[in-house]
């Protein structure tokens, strides 16, 4: 056994471990934070199989951003936890049974016999000066052009459509309303009165 | 050496867990979109593993993609998923059955 593939060994097996641990935690916390080493983990993989640029990627976007998100409506809302966990042990066997089905069919299908190493020999490693990102960036910003920026738009979408989902008008806040600041008139607001100069008898 | 099977093994894996994650936690969304978060892994680990062994660039592009798809996702789920605790003080399944005809 390699190096390079012990390395790969210890990374499946720690994202396998907390993909479990995400699975089958009560607490829904737990979860998350199961989810964000099963990211780590998996951006590690990715880096084996040379590609930089996506697991940079994978730790900023996902760890730094998704799973902070689902940290936060996680702890903002009062879950009962008793009352979600209920029927966990009845669907058990049904999970599992489900689980060991579809990887006993899929290791059939693309195990060693089809796809191992002699059948698709690992390519060579690119040279110290190959640029993953640079290489990338030449295929996004030409080829795939539309589909980036069709990308953004759906963005745009997500940003707004949180935003308006979860926007809701508090009764009880005093609100400012620019619409009539800036609308008034001197008219309205003072009112200049006729009236004797008051002096000293 | 790492061949491609080792790669496409570990993606099923990841996704038998997802799938068996879905069946255990059928009572929680947020278990339930993180199985989904999962399912979308296992997806790019076979996309990258096959970019990688064909010297086919594509695929990592591909991978972009499907990963703002899931951030969107991500976060209109849990908007949705934050407006419905605020209606219904619940995030139960077996309690969401207003459109149950």
């Amino acid at each position: 056994m390699t190096f390079e593939l012990f390395i790969f060994y210890v990374f499946a097996t720690v994202t396998v471990a907390s993909a479990v641990v995400v699975i089958s935690s009560r607490n829904p916390v737990y979860s998350a934070l199961a989810l964000v080493l099963t990211f780590f983990s998996c951006s590690g993989i990715w880096m084996l199989a040379e590609a930089e640029f996506l697991a940079i990627v994978l730790v900023l976007v996902y760890v730094g951003a998704v799973m902070v998100l689902f940290l936060f409506v996680v702890m903002m809302l009062d879950i009962n936890i008793a009352v979600l966990s209920q029927g966990f042990m009845s669907y058990l066997p049904v999970g599992v049974g489900v689980a060991l089905a579809v990887v006993a069919e899929m290791a059939l299908l693309v195990g060693s016999k089809y796809f191992g190493a002699d059948i698709i020999p690992p390519p060579e490693r690119h040279v110290a000066e190959y640029n993953n990102t640079a290489e990338l960036g030449n295929v996004l910003y030409t080829v795939h052009m539309y589909a980036f920026e069709i990308a953004s738009v759906i963005l745009l979408v997500a940003i707004i459509a949180a935003i308006v989902l979860t926007l809701r008008k508090r009764p009880l806040t005093r609100y400012q309303s620019p619409e009539k600041q800036v609308a008034v008139r001197r008219e309205d607001r003072i009112r200049v009165i006729n009236m004797k100069a008051e002096t000293e008898e | 050496m790492i061949a491609l099977s080792d790669y496409l093994i570990l993606g099923a894996v990841l996704f038998a867990l997802s799938v068996a994650g879905i069946f255990l936690n059928r009572k929680n969304v947020i278990i339930l979109m993180m199985a989904i978060e999962l399912m979308l892994l296992a997806v790019n680990i076979n996309f990258i593993a096959f970019s990688h062994f064909l010297g086919d660039l594509n695929g990592q592009v591909f991978v972009f993609f499907i990963l703002t798809v899931a951030a969107a996702e991500a976060a209109i789920g849990l908007a949705i998923l934050v407006v419905l605790f605020r209606a219904r003080r619940t995030i139960n399944v077996a309690e969401l059955d207003t459109l149950k005809g």
